[in-house]
């Protein structure tokens, strides 16, 4: 349950000195692109800053959103700030289950009635109930009951998002998204299979600081961390616009670390952080370990065509589709040839020559 | 919320297929037509032969004719630009050859992005020059039919969306590179049916000018 400890309180029992927290401030002011004298404020912010209960709720999702949040490195400011939410609901996590785990979420949902955060990860199956239950309860009747009070909802990973893979064609269970369900609520949408544990705790922060959710693309995802895609902020970029590309993974090119666009990089199409904030506290990401993006925090990514196949390439297969085309082209021109070559023939038979004479005889 | 990327990937997909399809069939049916069906036969006596004169034709033809220059400067400088502009933006940036190697299975080399970039920008102008032409010259305005205005468009349509897909100027992202396929796939599919099928036939009516005067013995 949330305490009243301020989270300045619950920093320092931790031993997070003055100068750890205010490092953390200034990396998430310049990580938002706020302007330096942003810091002292969101310093003074999250100091104050009562813990918020958070609910997660989990529907269908493969538990790795919760895996990079948690998973992501050794405990850092970020992960103490993330700890020190009141996680008061979260199946995974949390050491209650059944009956015991549900009158946890009602309690929580009782005590901060419109203050509480919910945070979902997993689409929500809308074929059949039974499709994904907790404690008897289905999916859909759990979101719709939880967020009725929330202050925000939070949408983590691509599935919360967007469907995700659990809507990728054919889409069994007629997956929809958070978003599809819930309309009178804001909603921030933390895309990405699965999204950087940063781009959380970054929009976690913004909501204490400024007791606000953060500006929004046209997916309701936070600028800060969507507003540029892996494209424009890819260091291999210079060899696109040179055109030196990776031929195979494992060419002189893609040992030189050039542009991955014809091995399939969806990094034209996506927008994230990756390229900035990188993953593993900095260490690599997908397109620096020699991989290209593919597209995860985008809508239907799983759909869009081969993983391995270039942004331009058709998704079906169009060597086929010319391929039956001019099959079919040649047959009926060739038929059209025929008949009229019959015709032509016909008429070169019944040609006849006529004279001067025959002309003038029959006038 | 997923609507954009739908579009994109129908373009990319079923509307795709659509069109590749109209485009081929409807390609190779013209040229049937031409090649195939044949012309009605000419029992005049041959004053000379056809055969080098059209070859000679599709080479000066092909060159700039410095009388039209004079007179309509305008008509030959858009037109070089335009068809160099869309030539080198079309084959040689990256992505294309991509799609090409797909389908053909071979490729070639691309340019640097900015170099195709300023092709595409040499498309534009020459493109906006021949429409300024087409309404200001009172001889244009005269000659031109609705299919004029059509096949500028939806030539128009291709260059200008992929200029802005390229520098990312509508967003979201999927939306314009969505309508950049689309415009090429309704160029496709209108291709076969209007005078946009010259790409293919470019040399093989000017062989054919070429080749009529010199059965009737005259210079083309």
């Amino acid at each position: 349950m949330a305490e009243n400890s301020t989270l300045g309180d619950s920093l320092r029992r931790h031993g997070v000195s003055r100068r750890g927290f205010l490092k953390f401030c200034t990396a998430t002011a310049s990580l938002m692109a706020l302007p330096p004298s942003m810091v002292p404020a969101i310093a003074a912010a999250l100091e104050r800053a009562r813990r918020p209960s958070v609910i997660w709720l989990s529907f269908q999702e493969c538990t790795g959103c919760t895996e990079s949040l948690t998973r992501s490195h050794s405990p850092s400011v970020e992960s103490l700030i993330f700890d020190h939410i009141s996680l008061d609901y979260h199946h995974t996590l949390q050491a209650a289950a059944g009956e015991a785990a549900e009158a946890a979420r009602e309690a929580a949902m009782h005590e901060n009635k419109g203050n509480y955060i919910l945070v979902v990860d997993g689409s929500i199956p809308l074929g059949n109930p039974g499709y994904s239950t907790i404690a008897g309860i289905s999916n859909l009747q759990m979101l719709e009951e939880t967020a009725k009070d929330a202050a925000a909802i939070v949408a983590v990973g691509t599935c919360a998002a967007f469907g995700g893979l659990p809507q990728a064609n054919p889409n069994p269970t007629g997956a929809v998204s958070v978003s599809d369900i819930i309309k009178d609520k804001p909603i921030i949408n933390v895309s990405g299979c699965p999204p950087i544990p940063t781009v959380i705790t970054g929009v976690l922060a913004h909501f204490l600081t400024f007791g606000a959710i953060p500006e929004l693309d046209q997916y309701n995802r936070p600028k800060v961390f969507y507003g540029q895609s892996i494209h424009d902020r890819c260091y291999r970029r210079p060899f696109y616009d040179k055109g030196l590309f990776a031929e195979t993974f494992d060419d002189e090119g893609a040992k030189a670390g050039w542009c991955l666009y014809k091995l399939g990089c969806k990094g034209p199409m996506t927008y994230n952080a990756c390229a900035t904030t990188k993953w593993n506290q900095g260490t690599s990401w997908p397109v620096e370990s020699g991989h290209g993006c593919l597209g995860c925090s985008e809508p239907r990514f799983w759909d869009a065509g081969g993983f391995y196949n270039a942004l331009s390439v058709p998704i079906s297969d169009n060597s086929q589709t010319v391929a039956f085309a001019a099959a079919a082209g040649l047959v009926l021109g060739a038929a059209a040839a025929g008949l009229n070559y019959k015709t032509k023939d016909e008429a070169q038979k019944a040609h006849g020559t006529v004279t001067i004479d025959d002309l003038e005889k029959k006038s | 919320m997923n609507e954009p990327m739908d579009f994109l990937i129908w373009t990319r997909g079923t509307a795709f297929d659509i069109a590749v399809t109209i485009f081929v069939i409807g390609v190779i049916l013209r040229l049937f037509e031409i090649l195939a069906l044949g012309r009605k036969q000419n029992l005049a006596e041959p004053k000379g032969s056809e055969f080098g004169p059209g070859m000679k034709t599709i080479l000066t033809r092909s060159i700039p004719d410095l009388g039209t220059f004079r007179r309509q400067p305008l008509t030959v400088v858009a037109g070089y630009m335009f068809h160099i502009g869309l030539l080198v933006s079309l084959i040689m940036f990256v992505p294309h050859i991509e799609l090409f190697r797909a389908t053909f299975g071979f490729s070639w080399p691309g340019l640097p992005t900015p170099i195709v970039d300023a092709a595409a920008v040499l498309a534009i102008v020459g493109l906006l020059a021949a429409l300024w032409h087409r309404i200001m010259n009172p001889v244009m305005r005269k000659i031109t039919t609705w299919e004029d205005w059509l096949v500028w468009t939806l030539t128009f349509l291709p260059i200008l969306t992929g200029y802005l897909a390229y520098h990312r100027m509508v967003n979201p992202y999927p939306v314009i590179l969505g309508l950049h396929i689309l415009s090429v796939e309704a160029l496709m599919i209108a291709f076969p049916f209007t005078k946009l099928m010259h790409t293919f036939t470019v040399f093989l009516s000017r062989w054919y000018n070429g080749a009529m005067s010199g059965r009737r013995g005259v210079e083309s």
